[in-house]
């Protein structure tokens, strides 16, 4: 049985003074996504709506977005366990409106690559896995999927655009704990500054709103530690925040 | 059929980038551990003006015994004023517990229980908070 949500969705253009809202009336079913209205508001009423999407399963990171002031990812986002009679969907914040719901992704990118973390893990097996004839083990990758859900929950990263932000220092940490060929005294550096590990002030709001169990602001504290340890036996180094 | 809503509700220089400090206190949204980042803030603020405040009344001690006493009695032996030292008190306790928090967290303790520290301290900080009032209550008139 299907009844209608309305949805108020973000819309901006290039080249646009300000953005604004649009309703969209949609059709929903007990099993209907965010990511599902999305794209039938494109389909059916508006083909200018602009928005990122892939896999519709939660691997590929690209529909994370703000739907009724929360960041989710849109496409495991089931309409009616809102159980709101209006839903608002807006980009993601501390990123820049390309177009209506898709924030450029670059400066998240261009923070997370330069930790330079291998993409799978070596810690961990997938348990109670069958790997098939001739494999010996499961891997499996790193739990991060890279949908800047955590830049944008951050109240720190809204206010720091040189903030290394929780994604890229939980990558960090995760060079920290296997480095898998990784730089590990570079990334430390990284870590070690005023807008990185230090610059965090602990609303956890990454760690809540992650889709994914990656816990950065865990990984954050854990860098802390590991940092506050290495000075420690280490006393000649350089005083906090002095490195970038 | 799509229907504009009137007015526009993120200006061009916001759709550009970030939220600003405006995100710091912007409740929409915010879980637990948001809200103790906004009431530490705010808390911060309060009591950082409270200890300017007080500077203040306390540079009436160098106006003479008078003066100092006419305070008390006309002022701060107010309700109102009373009613401000609870919220000096709450103040005081959100930042000082929540401090505590911080700064074993920061540290990289008991991050993995740093929800239940939370919910423990501010039930630690309600029971401080009811017994101020009582003794405001009692010894205040």
């Amino acid at each position: 049985m299907s009844d209608t949500t309305t949805f108020r969705v973000h819309r901006y253009k290039q080249g646009d003074a300000t953005s604004h809202h649009d309703r969209f009336e949609v059709p929903i079913g007990p099993r209907t996504t965010v990511l599902d209205a999305l794209t039938a508001i494109r389909r059916t009423q508006d083909p200018s709506l602009t928005l990122r999407h892939s896999c519709f399963h939660a691997s590929c990171g690209t529909c994370g977005m703000k739907v009724n002031d929360r960041e989710v990812l849109a496409c495991v986002t089931n309409v009616r366990e809102l159980a709101s009679s209006e839903v608002v969907v807006e980009p993601l914040d501390n990123a820049p409106v390309v177009s209506d719901l898709v924030v450029d992704m670059g400066p998240f990118y261009a923070r997370f690559n330069a930790v330079g973390r291998p993409l799978v893990r070596e810690s961990e097996l997938v348990p109670g896995s069958c790997p098939a004839p001739g494999i010996p083990h499961s891997m499996r990758y790193e739990d991060c999927i890279e949908c800047g859900i955590c830049v944008s929950a951050c109240p720190i990263a809204g206010t720091d655009p040189a903030y290394l932000a929780p994604a890229a220092l939980a990558a960090a940490d995760r060079v920290r704990e296997e480095p898998r060929g990784g730089d590990v005294p570079f990334v430390m550096r990284l870590a070690d500054d005023s807008h990185g590990a230090w610059r965090c002030h602990l609303a956890f709001e990454c760690s809540e709103a992650c889709p994914s169990n990656v816990e950065p602001a865990v990984h954050i504290a854990q860098l802390r530690r590991s940092l506050i340890g290495r000075r420690w036996r280490r006393p000649s180094a350089e005083p906090v925040g002095a490195r970038r | 059929m799509s229907e504009r809503t009137i007015g526009t509700e993120r200006p061009a220089s916001r759709a550009a980038g970030r939220r600003g400090v405006a995100g710091w206190v912007d409740v929409r949204g915010r879980r637990l551990g948001g809200w103790a980042f906004i009431l530490n803030r705010v808390a911060g603020l309060g009591v950082l003006f409270y200890l300017y405040l007080h500077l203040v009344v306390l540079s009436q001690l160098a106006v003479g015994a008078a003066a100092w006493n006419s305070l008390l009695k006309n002022w701060f032996l107010n309700p109102v004023f009373l009613a401000l030292d609870v919220v000096l008190l709450a103040g005081l306790l959100v930042h000082g517990l929540n401090g505590i928090r911080l700064a074993l967290v920061g540290f990289g303790l008991v991050v993995d229980r740093q929800k239940a520290l939370l919910l423990a301290l501010t039930v630690i900080g309600g029971i401080v908070l009811v017994i101020g009032v009582l003794m405001l209550l009692v010894h205040g008139g």
